[in-house]
């Protein structure tokens, strides 16, 4: 049921890929302020969190927690169902799909975007050999060397993500070497919610429960992501706020700036941060339940957070006369304006269709269900 | 002198001898490979004089859209390839008008994050996107600092015979390559009433633009950046 | 075994004589025509690869080489009648490109039109 509903949504989000190709970008939201919209914060929250979920194999392989390793193989499927769902979306959204084999034949090796399309690939690839290892017995022996590759290639696949806008000089949003490490440790706190959301809903399904060691401790953790990664985009504010020439870029974004304050304070910080910290630390809560809607928030807020990041950073206008006051037919010295249309957020949605079909489809064929090793053995 | 010294000093000449050949032409063509070559010759640029340049005079954007077969529409979505801007100095309150289009970066970020090589420069400085390479994904107008570059948002059709241009492409002012490989001056050097675009060769000392920067102050948009931009500003 | 093989070759080697025979050769309008650049064989099978290698000189070191430019194809092949290479079913790209089944991607960027009859047009 759930999954012809999810081939509903890509169908949905193909179909407006189609429509995207007939009349051209301009039945999406996107101008040449707003370059990248709505497409971009789907397939960017996808890809870093594809990149986060791997924390729960790596744990498991890396730092060998038993209760992490029966859940390996399931965070690889849905490491590999969302990065396919995320960049299904990316490439879909570029002017000219048609010409993918272009990007795939000709590398200029300065471009951020084309060390990303080897990180992504090999990406597949490290994960797909990862599996490979924990899921066929004769393999297992290398299963250690595998996760290490996998541990490593992540860090520089995130890295790699934030790169995108840490080299960009002109925008004042982005621009500085602390989005790199903020990726990574947001892509811990994303990722693991995701892995909360889908392993409570295997459970339920099952009508299994979740052992309550495990669900503690994975929950303490999740706890312990959300407050790292709330850090780093403190200190990115406050880098920002104390610079004279940023103060305005600040103060359009955490104040002035219409939805784009309103979704980085109600959307990530409350809903997306104070609450799920409520949610999982409040004495008496930090149930399954209590986590998987947590998760839930966690989620929501990071949307929130990227909306803000990508679309307000591109929204602010560029400062091409600083000290002046500008004006002009293209837009200078205004804000940008951006409202996303239909088919942009469908194409966004059959991205995680895509994810939620992979992800459903590996879980009925083969064996991705976590198993519990018993307690004794711990 | 031992003759074994001199056979030894002569065995040392011919290797350098060897060396220096066999070095030369890989020498030459990473030159060539990197457009040095011509790099010395020509760069082709642009001085604006703002002082000359009119409020509310759009005649440089008008030359650009007829000559570029842009629509002269100024929707967010519309390309504009050269915009005059109204700038007001905020703390003096000093006004000054001028056109502001690619500034043919001598460093352009553009280029540097292109995934696919379309955005390039070429030998004489021009920076220009090849679109038969180019996919569509926007990264370089997410790295001009000086919003040069417009995405072509909807199929066209009736374009100019000597300016492609089509949809999910970016595009941006190309310094009317077509007409400077025949000789001639960009569009909008030519339509200027008050000849506040001087078009020329900066690399040639003769040249008159060459002189022009020589004598006069003149400024680079951004220049803390360092990019290098070919179009220079007079009076800002 | 080998005689099944046999069959097979020969079966192979008839569809490509059948599918020639059976479907006329697409009938173009060749415009003004004439042979400028190679005999025609030769160019109904190289001409992509001299436009793909005349447009990387042309846009990336600005050499212009007149006689094997798009502009110069179009402006002697292009239809008498409408002035286009692309115009019609029988237009002179259009007629061979979908009697291939080759998609022609050269001209949603790059005007189909003959240039002399663009500048009248747009002189006005």
């Amino acid at each position: 049921m759930l999954t012809s509903v999810a081939a509903l949504i890509v169908l949905a989000g193909l179909y407006s890929v189609h429509m995207m190709e007939e009349h051209g970008h301009i039945i999406t939201g996107m101008n040449n302020q707003i370059v990248w919209g709505i497409p971009h914060v789907f397939a960017i929250f996808m890809i870093v969190a594809a990149s986060g979920v791997l924390n729960v194999s790596s744990i498991g392989s890396v730092f060998n927690k038993p209760a992490y390793k029966a859940r390996a193989p399931l965070a690889g499927l849905l490491s590999l169902a969302m990065l396919a769902g995320g960049l299904t979306v990316l490439m879909l959204d570029l002017g000219r799909p048609d010409r993918i084999i272009v990007a795939a034949t000709n590398y200029n090796l300065t471009s951020v975007f084309a060390w990303n399309v080897l990180l992504y690939s090999a990406m597949f690839a490290a994960v797909v050999v990862y599996l490979w290892t924990m899921m066929e017995a004769r393999m297992q022996p290398w299963s250690k060397h595998a996760g290490f590759v996998v541990f490593i290639w992540r860090f520089a696949l995130t890295t790699g993500t934030g790169v995108i806008f840490s080299f960009l000089v002109a925008r004042q949003a982005y621009g500085s070497a602390i989005l790199p490490p903020m990726f990574i440790v947001i892509s811990f706190a994303w990722g693991l919610a995701v892995f909360h959301i889908v392993q409570s809903a295997i459970y339920q399904w099952n009508g299994k429960m979740l052992d309550e060691y495990v669900q503690k401790r994975m929950k303490n953790l999740l706890g312990v992501f959300v407050v790292a990664a709330l850090y780093f985009v403190v200190v990115y504010h406050l880098t920002n706020l104390y610079f004279a020439r940023q103060v305005e870029f600040e103060r359009f974004i955490l104040a002035d700036g219409g939805i784009y304050p309103l979704l980085f304070w109600a959307g990530y910080v409350v809903l997306g941060n104070l609450l799920p910290l409520l949610l999982i630390y409040l004495p008496g809560w930090g149930k399954t339940q209590h986590v998987a809607v947590a998760s839930a928030m966690v989620i929501l807020g990071g949307f929130a957070f990227l909306y803000v990041f990508i679309i307000g950073g591109q929204a602010f206008p560029l400062s091409i006369f600083p000290g002046f006051e500008v004006k002009s037919s293209f837009g200078d010295g205004v804000i940008g304006l951006y409202s996303p249309s239909l088919p942009e957020v469908l194409l966004g949605f059959g991205g995680v269709g895509i994810a939620f079909l992979i992800t459903a489809v590996g879980i009925r064929v083969l064996n991705f269900v976590p198993r519990e090793i018993p307690k004794k053995a711990l | 002198m031992s003759e074994i010294n001199v056979q030894r000093r002569q065995f040392l000449k011919m290797s350098m001898g060897v060396a220096a050949v066999s070095i030369a032409p890989g020498i030459f063509l990473f030159d060539m490979a990197h457009g040095k070559a011509d790099a010395n010759k020509v760069r082709w640029g642009m001085l604006i004089e703002t002082a000359n340049c009119a409020e509310g005079c759009n005649d440089c954007v008008t030359a650009c859209n007829t000559e570029n077969g842009l629509s002269d529409g100024v929707s967010s979505t519309d390309s504009q390839w050269i915009r005059k801007i109204e700038i007001k100095d905020i703390s003096t309150g000093r006004e000054t008008s001028l056109p502001m289009m690619c500034q043919h970066c001598e460093h352009p970020p553009c280029v540097d994050v292109c995934p696919t090589g379309a955005s390039f420069k070429r030998a004489d400085g021009i920076v220009l996107v090849d679109k038969h390479l180019c996919i569509g994904c926007r990264y370089c107008m997410m790295a001009c600092p000086y919003k040069a570059r417009s995405f072509v948002h909807e199929p066209l059709q009736n374009q100019n015979p000597d300016v492609p241009r089509g949809r999910g492409t970016v595009e941006s002012c190309t310094m009317c390559v077509h007409r400077i490989d025949q000789g001639q001056q960009p569009a909008c050097a030519v339509a200027c009433p008050n000849k506040s675009i001087l078009f020329g060769n900066l690399n040639d000392p003769d040249s008159e633009i060459a002189t022009r920067i020589r004598t006069v102050a003149s400024a680079q948009v951004r220049a803390d950046l360092g990019l290098n931009p070919g179009v220079r500003y007079q009076g800002l | 075994m080998l005689r099944l093989l046999s069959i097979l070759a020969v079966l192979c080697l008839c569809i490509p004589a059948y599918a020639t025979e059976s479907s006329a050769i697409p009938k173009l309008d060749i415009g003004k025509g004439g042979e400028c650049v190679k005999e025609p064989q030769w160019m109904r099978k190289n001409h992509m690869h001299l436009l793909t290698h005349q447009r990387d000189e042309v846009v990336h070191k600005g050499v212009r080489d007149d006689k094997i430019s798009l502009k110069n194809c179009i402006e002697c092949h292009a239809s008498t009648k409408d002035d286009s290479v692309i115009a019609r079913d029988d237009s002179f790209c259009v007629a061979c490109h979908r009697y291939e089944a080759v998609k022609l991607d050269c001209f949603e960027c790059h005007s189909g039109e003959r240039k002399s009859a663009w500048l009248k047009r747009n002189s006005k």
